[in-house]
């Protein structure tokens, strides 16, 4: 359940919360936050590692499901996920969510 | 319609005070995630990437205007007020909390409706041609046996554990809607040499990472015999079909490492023994479900009116749109109207609740309140007065839900793709997007005639791209997403499965890409040659030298 595939690199932790589902992030004090700027960041692997057992715990705690790292960069004060996949979990579709009603045609 | 008996009723019911129970159990701890992510899945219910996804299922396609209204309510109440039909006719809310899916699934058993049958390994919501009692070239409903397969195979006790998942397509006309050799089971409606309907029987199709067309493996069975040899199917699968390996656990695994005459021969083996049990259907039985599909009430209705005559002779989009979208209907006087879920820039298959909500309305007001999800992601609006074409014509066009692009560039077969799926490698709503934004002039895109587009985000193939007649498949290049073309893919009774025309293209690359392909058809293409018949005449070749060619 828990995955780990790479403890190297500046690293943050992400998982869902257990009620609603919404994407969370872990903070440097231990609370989960919705905003990606709110993330506690790792810079080695002793990091890494501590910040996922506080979101394993997390998780047998019932606060959120499958907590896991992933790769960030955190210049000029803003925390931006790597892959395109943990972008589009942060800030959400890429795509427009609803379309007008009354569109003249 | 089929309306549930009070056993349907109770059951649904129950297994909604189950969940309900299940989740208090997970908020409160007594339930791990690992005990309960099967209970959540066995009920419709997956985690995506930002919220829990709800599936529900519409058995067949079929809906009432009662169900489309809660289904908009629920869009609005506990989502963001859309929807998602999907390519197994059934409809997906994207932001659901899991604290509120007891009460969702609450309202949804009061209109007949639950998320059962829309995962895990189980036999999978029933799907059927979606012009099922109306099509003019019908020669039976396949409502009929597809309800007759849903009562038998909802909570299957013998098949609640299979390999892998099992879905079963119905036909009831000679012009495949159902995509029936793409799937586990593929039932198709004939008739024998001495004019008895009975079914071919098609076996081990799908598509995913191993995409296989099903093999016949018989040609006429009696319809008495329906269940009896679908369950010595499913038994020859749940006896032999691989639990080992997940990727090896479908049965064209099985079909195609046995072969199709001797999965026949264990098939018929097994047949045998029960043919002539319990689960013969009697006369009786067909009978008292074939009541809930007696046709409507129909009113006659004029083919004609001299408003309708007006509006096809001086509106040009009019005139596309009853080419495209409406269909001939059995009944004089009628009409079988395709709502397109596909308009300029949208996002295939999403509704809002308000178009829900304005669609429920008009199928009231024109349409005997009966409504059809597409496996292409649209609805059908099968039960239209011919006289009313033009005021539903009208409201359709101010809802944006009357695009005149059926089975034409723009009619995208989409997955959510990673914008929503926690199994996506790449993004696929986007480029559907995109490519219609490149082919908004309606009047070209009838000029290039029928081609299905069909996009998936993963291998799984949700978007069903090995056949398209363009398929594209989002992969992930080092973090980077590419597109992979296939060409020649066919769904139909000649069913093909694209082939790879080249190396993968970048996302600013595909849709021009598109563009190019229909190029090259348009140049190549003969007297009423569709692209893909322009495709099996030319092969591949042509298409490959002018994508590739140095710019």
């Amino acid at each position: 359940m828990i995955k780990s595939k790479n403890l190297e690199g500046t690293q943050a932790v992400t998982a869902n919360r257990l009620r609603d589902g919404a994407v969370v992030f872990l903070t440097a004090t231990g609370t989960w936050s919705r905003h990606i700027n709110d993330s506690a960041i790792a810079r080695t692997a002793d990091e890494a590692a501590a910040l996922l057992a506080i979101g394993t715990q997390a998780a047998a705690d019932r606060v959120v499901v499958e907590p896991y790292l992933f790769e960030v960069t955190a210049e000029g004060g803003a925390i931006q996920p790597v892959s395109t996949r943990e972008r589009i979990r942060a800030f959400g579709p890429s795509v427009e969510e609803q379309r007008p009603l009354e569109t003249a045609s | 319609m089929y309306a549930y008996d009070e056993y349907d009723q109770t059951f649904v019911e129950e297994r909604v005070a189950q969940f309900r129970d299940q989740v208090r159990r997970r908020l409160s701890g007594e339930l791990s995630e690992t005990e309960f992510k099967p209970l959540r899945l066995t009920n419709g219910l997956y985690l995506q990437l930002h919220a829990y996804m709800l599936r529900v299922a519409i058995p067949y396609g079929t809906l009432s205007t009662r169900q489309l209204r809660r289904l908009g309510h629920i869009a609005r109440k506990y989502d963001r007020g859309f929807g998602h039909f999907t390519t197994r006719q059934n409809i997906q809310f994207h932001w659901i909390k899991l604290e509120q899916t007891p009460d969702i699934l609450a309202e949804l058993a009061e209109v007949q409706m639950h998320g059962l049958q829309t995962s895990g390994n189980c036999i999978r919501n029933v799907t059927a041609d979606q012009w099922a009692g109306v099509a003019a070239d019908e020669i039976e409903d396949p409502r009929i046996w597809s309800e007759i397969i849903r009562q038998w195979s909802t909570l299957h006790p013998e098949f609640t554990f299979l390999p892998r998942k099992f879905k079963i397509a119905v036909t009831g006309s000679p012009n495949d809607r159902a995509a029936v050799k793409v799937h586990d089971i593929g039932l198709r409606m004939h008739k024998n040499d001495k004019g008895e309907i009975g079914f071919e029987v098609m076996v081990g199709g799908g598509l995913g990472r191993t995409p296989i067309i099903a093999k016949t493996i018989r040609d006429f069975l009696p319809k008495q015999h329906l269940l009896s040899y679908l369950e010595a199917i499913l038994r020859v699968y749940n006896q032999f079909g691989r639990r080992d390996n997940i990727y090896k656990a479908r049965i064209k695994i099985l079909v195609h490492e046995l072969g199709a005459a001797r999965m026949a021969e264990l098939v018929e083996a097994e047949w045998q023994q029960i043919k002539d049990g319990p689960l013969a259907l009697s006369p009786d039985t067909v009978a008292r479900i074939a009541a809930h599909f007696a046709p409507p009430a129909y009113a006659d209705s004029p083919t004609f009116t001299p408003e309708f005559d007006a509006l096809r002779l001086e509106n040009a989009e009019f005139r596309r749109w009853l080419k495209a979208n409406v269909a001939a209907h059995k009944r004089p006087g009628h009409a079988i109207v395709t709502v397109s879920l596909k308009p300029e820039g949208g996002v295939p298959g999403d509704m809002t609740a308000d178009q829900m909500d304005a669609v429920a309305d008009l199928a009231d007001l024109h349409g005997m309140g009966e409504v059809r999800v597409t496996h292409s992601q649209n609805l059908v609006l099968p039960h239209i007065r011919r006289a009313d074409l033009p005021a539903l014509w009208r409201r359709l066009s101010e809802l944006n839900l009357a695009t005149s692009n059926i089975n034409l560039v723009t009619d995208i077969i989409a997955c959510p793709g990673l914008d929503y799926c926690a199994l996506a490698n790449a993004r696929s709503i986007p480029v559907a997007q995109r490519i219609t934004e490149k082919f908004n002039d309606l009047a070209r895109v009838h000029d290039i005639g029928e081609l299905k587009i069909k996009i998936s985000g993963c291998i799984n193939a949700c978007g069903h791209h090995h056949v398209g007649h363009i398929g594209i498949l989002g992969v992930d290049k080092n973090g980077e997403e590419f597109y992979q073309v296939t060409l020649g893919g066919s769904e139909e009774l000649s069913a093909s499965l694209g082939a790879i025309i080249g190396p993968a293209l970048p996302a600013d690359r595909i849709v021009d890409a598109v563009g190019n392909l229909v190029d090259t058809y348009v140049a190549l293409r003969q007297d009423g040659e569709r692209f893909l018949d322009t495709y099996r005449r030319v092969g591949i070749a042509p298409f490959k030298e002018r994508l590739y060619a140095p710019a």
